[in-house]
């Protein structure tokens, strides 16, 4: 085992502590290109990846930037600096740490700019931008080590792929520079090491010692858990008798508006008034600092929470982690366990409660895969080409380059090693002249080539690409503030979407309480206390996770038992009940259910394709419904099934999957969807065709913006080859569209469907009736709505718009 | 076509769905704010290279106006180009396209604020022009009668069965009706802006653009 100097171990036997084998065995190869530690929350992966930096700064003499340390948020840099200074300190170690944010003040920043300290900690966005400074070359001079903290979560975002994108530009200007990857227990540790890895050169990978097997199990509730929704309000007795009985507890949900509602129910019920907290990244940055404060001072028993804790910061005493709603994703749930015990070597606890009755089944199935160590997740894509696009522009702003170079660089990024040149060359033209077929800005373009180097045609260009570095979106969010106290603190932020179905005396949870909805005022949703009125629920943006294909097949598999004793009673029968009526679905054939339910035909075709796929999956069935003239009404999907409700009876549902067919329907389908116009507009942000907007245009209200949709439609009619709309297209394909998920069904099914006609609804179709998130199928479309709708504003109470008429006019029936 | 034929001061007016308004007993078909050659403008002045293809959209559909209606008289109600520099680098193939349909009409460009002075692109032009009951230029004035405007851009947005909608809209009351923009670049000012609010008189409505136009009341207070 390689000694540490002399400081180091006697601060560490100061404190009785010794060091980890994986610390010690990331010092051992502390001199490897690139080097993956995996370890499980609290293993003391930090302290891992920065004792080579600081033994190697110890003996004095080092000038300039030595280690730069990048992780996903701005307040884990600013918590590991303090932790990091704290040790530095004692041992009195020759040592500079700072940090460098978005919060950094624009005077420091600049002084870093001009004498680095040894230790830099920042985000992936602060470190493109300062690549993109002429000066880049002479900042990162003395760069030895990069340590990407936290790099499982990076990898799953376009985030990951800037980072990436800008070490392989750092490798160009320092070539002798070491990489470091700290990863949370993840299925694939080989992909987060090609990711992490200069490509071609290997990636060495240290496992710490995964720790002993975490105590999980489900929650015992005396009433069953409902028949259909997310909530888990039925657990809310049993949840609180866990809090009393622990010291600190964190309670995970999936979305911020169940974590809300949940948080609501929970203080109704709350009689001992236990200090219980909430966390949504919806919630104000204040708020959340209070928060998170409140935790460290160890004055919260509950935190109620969604993925905004998922990452990072030590907060000591939890000692128990319950997870509310199944989790849809094995090793997001192995994640989160590790939050509860953040000691080395004591087990995780943590609680399952399943939020409906199907639920049950699948949380039975994520605890096997828990215990069987069997973590799931999606093979990694190519790296998207909207995030090269503003590589290139960023390359450009540091100043002239040759384009051979930076292929060869770029393909050097994991992600974008299968790149073409092709593919690469498009995407210059595209940042050079618009790429557009029709030529023309050729006196305008952004980019000009001479004597081999490609340029900025105009320096002054180089500021506003600046203004648009970055992958994250949150343009689409208002801030929620009291009304009359403007110098107050926001409460939080609602979607733009949400707050355009907001009527004045409309009510709202936020941060744990409701409020009433006033106006919107230069861009700020004001709103009123107001504790007495039943909310509407905030729809916030947080993602809907779908279920893993891995955890879909274990569902598929229990199906497969004879009997099922691992399951509560209620869950048991209900299985026994459906397999007596109908059948079970199975992996490798569709069930598809018919019959009538309150004069409307229904279908419920069980796909467990994942809760977006299903959606597309309803849209794609109705229009082939619609065009067979069965007249479909509407549907709605969940994680495993999709119903939908029509005129006529579906009597053959052979030709609603033929799999070229329905291609085809959903390319059509596809290209005029709203998920496209969505997507479009953040790729067209990132690739550089439009500029972000800041909360201050926005504030200024603008007539001269118009919407991205119209650049969308635009290219679409007139230059549909444009590499905007193919990058558009690849990544709506990952995301809400999730179609490759169809595809897996489609494929494992190949044409089997089994026909079930029933009477009356069947034991596994019936919750699906309660289901919300019910979609209308178009059949008359916007116009014929709006018409009515017209008509009977116009003979309605004279011309005034009433209260009354406004709210039915927002959602009549 | 289906059209929404409204009344200002007599005279029989009607918008099509493009936010064009149609005049047969003058003969007469009234755009506003076409702001031509607005990509190129904006590359020249920002480097943002937006695709190039608006001012081929919005006389695509100009020409279809014109061919459905067959005008005497068009009118441009100003802002027709993005701005004069806009006008002059106009791709030749746009401008033989606009003398196209100016022939055998007579056409006439009011100036904008962003084309103070819309020549050389044939037609005549005009700081504003009376017609009929009418007068026709490219800013509202307080207190006019019988005015037809552009400039403002105003768009409506609302929710139908909880859907979204967001159109170009015509404002109307009993004095004067502001036109939606018909340009593919223009974006819009919400119509219960205060400054909408505080030229249209209580009572006035909005034409909603859109393959079958239709009036709702303009609401009169903000909303989100």
């Amino acid at each position: 085992m390689t000694d540490l100097p002399p400081p180091f171990d006697d601060w560490f036997a100061a404190r009785g502590w010794s060091i980890h084998p994986h610390q010690a065995e990331m010092l051992e190869r502390a001199e490897a290109p690139s080097l993956l530690l995996i370890a499980p929350t609290g293993g003391g992966k930090t302290l891992a990846g920065f004792l080579p930096t600081l033994a190697e700064l110890a003996e004095g003499g080092h000038a300039g930037l030595h280690t730069l340390y990048v992780s996903p948020l701005k307040a884990l840099a600013s918590d590991i600096r303090r932790n990091l200074t704290r040790p530095v300190e004692e041992m009195g170690l020759p040592v500079r740490i700072e940090d460098r944010t978005g919060d950094t003040s624009y005077s420091v920043k600049r002084r870093q700019r001009a004498d680095p300290p040894h230790i830099l900690l920042t985000t992936p966005e602060s470190l493109a931008l300062m690549l993109s400074y002429e000066d880049a070359p002479r900042i990162f001079a003395g760069l030895r080590r990069i340590v990407v903290d936290e790099i499982h979560a990076l990898a799953e975002s376009k985030r990951g792929d800037q980072l990436m994108l800008a070490l392989s530009r750092l490798n160009a200007l320092v070539p002798g520079l070491r990489r470091v990857g700290l990863s949370a227990t993840v299925e694939d540790p080989e992909g987060i090491a090609r990711f992490l890895a200069r490509n071609p050169d290997p990636c060495e990978i240290v496992h710490a010692d995964p720790g002993p097997e975490p105590d999980i199990s489900m929650l015992e509730v005396a009433a069953p858990p409902p028949w259909a929704g997310g909530g888990g309000r039925y657990a809310i007795p049993a949840v609180l008798d866990q809090v009393r009985a622990h010291r600190t507890t964190l309670i995970f949900h999936n979305t911020r508006a169940q974590a809300e509602i949940f948080f609501h129910e929970l203080w109704l019920q709350n009689e001992d008034a236990l200090p219980i907290g909430i966390h949504h990244g919806s919630l104000s940055r204040e708020q959340r600092a209070r928060t998170e404060a409140a935790m460290v001072g160890g004055e919260l028993r509950a935190i109620v929470c969604t993925g905004s804790l998922d990452l990072g910061i030590d907060w000591g005493d939890v000692d128990l982690v319950i997870q509310v709603g199944a989790p849809k994703n094995v090793k997001r749930l192995v994640q989160r366990i590790g939050r509860a015990n953040h000691r080395y070597n004591a087990p995780s606890k943590a609680l399952l409660v399943p939020a409906n009755r199907f639920e049950v089944v699948e949380c039975v199935a994520a605890l096997q895969a828990v215990r069987e160590r069997d973590l799931d997740g999606d093979p990694r894509g190519p790296g998207p080409r909207d995030v090269l696009c503003q590589h290139i522009l960023i390359r450009a702003a540091s100043g002239p380059f040759d384009a051979g170079d930076l292929f060869a660089e770029v393909t050097s990024a994991g992600a974008y090693a299968g790149l073409t040149r092709a593919q690469f060359d498009a995407c210059l033209d595209f940042v050079a002249t618009g790429g557009y077929a029709l030529r023309a800005y050729d006196r305008w373009q952004r980019l000009v080539e001479a004597d081999g180097l490609w340029r900025l045609r105009d320096p002054r260009g180089a500021a506003r690409i600046r203004q648009n570095v970055g992958t994250i979106m949150d343009t689409d969010l208002l801030k929620v503030r009291l009304r009359n106290r403007r110098a107050g603190v926001p409460l939080g932020e609602v979607e733009e979407g949400f707050a355009a179905t907001l009527s004045p005396g409309d009510t709202f949870l936020i941060g744990g309480r409701i409020v009433r909805y006033e106006g919107l005022k230069e861009m700020v949703v004001e709103v009123s206390p107001k504790p007495d009125k039943p909310p509407r629920i905030a729809t916030f943006m947080g993602t809907k996770f779908a279920t893993s294909t891995q955890l879909s097949h274990r569902i598929l598999s229990m199906f497969r038992q004879d009997d099922w004793p691992e399951l509560p009673p209620a869950t048991r029968q209900w299985l026994h009940l459906q397999r007596e009526r109908s059948r079970l679905p199975e992996a490798d054939r569709i069930l598809v259910e018919s019959f009538p339910f309150l004069d409307r035909h229904c279908t419920c075709i069980y796909g467990f394709a994942g809760r977006n796929a299903m959606q597309t999956l309803g849209l794609l069935v109705t229009q082939r419904m619609e065009a067979a003239g069965l007249g479909p009404l509407g549907f709605v999907s969940t994680d495993y099934a999709t119903l939908v409700w029509g005129l006529e009876e579906v009597r053959d549902p052979a030709p609603l999957f033929d799999g070229d067919d329905l291609r085809d329907a959903f390319e059509t389908w596809l290209g005029g969807n709203a998920v496209m116009k969505r997507t479009f507009k953040q790729s067209a942000v990132i690739a550089g065709l439009v500029d972000r907007q800041t909360r201050g245009q926005r504030k200024s209200g603008k007539q001269a913006t118009f919407s991205s949709d119209i650049l969308y439609d635009t290219l679409r009619r007139y230059d549909p080859d444009h590499l905007l709309l193919d990058i558009t297209r690849e990544e709506a394909l990952k995301g809400l569209v999730d179609f490759g998920r169809i595809e897996e069904m489609l494929a494992r099914t190949a044409g089997r469907i089994d026909h079930v006609r029933a009477r009356r609804p069947t034991p596994l179709a019936a919750p699906l009736f309660l289901e919300a998130g019910r979609v209308p199928v178009e059949g008359a479309a916007s116009e014929k709505l709006l018409a009515d709708e017209a008509e009977r504003l116009m003979e309605g109470a004279g011309l005034q718009i009433t209260a009354e008429d406004e709210r039915r006019w927002r959602a009549p029936g | 076509m289906t059209a929404y034929a409204f009344d200002l001061r007599g005279a029989a007016l009607s918008m099509l769905p493009s936010g064009g308004v149609w005049w047969p007993d003058a003969g007469t078909l009234i755009v506003s704010d076409l702001h031509l050659c607005k990509s190129e403008r904006v590359a020249r002045r920002s480097g943002q290279m937006l695709p190039p293809y608006e001012t081929r959209d919005t006389l695509t559909r100009l020409d279809a106006d014109i061919a459905a209606t067959r005008p005497g008289r068009v009118v441009c109600l100003g802002d027709s180009f993005d701005d004069d520099a806009a006008r002059a680098g106009c791709d030749p193939a746009e401008a033989e396209w606009i003398a196209r349909m100016q022939e055998g009409r007579d056409w006439v460009w009011i100036a904008g604020n962003h084309d103070p002075a819309p020549e050389g692109l044939g037609g005549r032009t005009a700081p504003e022009m009376g017609l009929g009951p009418l007068v026709l230029r490219h800013i509202a004035e307080p207190g006019a009668a019988g005015e037809m405007s552009g400039h403002y851009h105003p768009k409506a947005r609302l929710s139908v069965r909880g859907r979204r909608l967001s159109r170009p809209c015509l404002l109307f009351d009993a004095a004067r009706a502001i036109l939606p923009a018909y340009g593919t670049y223009t974006g819009g000012l919400d119509w219960t802006s205060p400054v909408l609010a505080g030229l249209m008189a209580e009572g006035a409505c909005a034409i909603l653009t859109g393959p079958c136009p239709c009036a709702v009341p303009l609401p009169r207070r903000a909303s989100a």
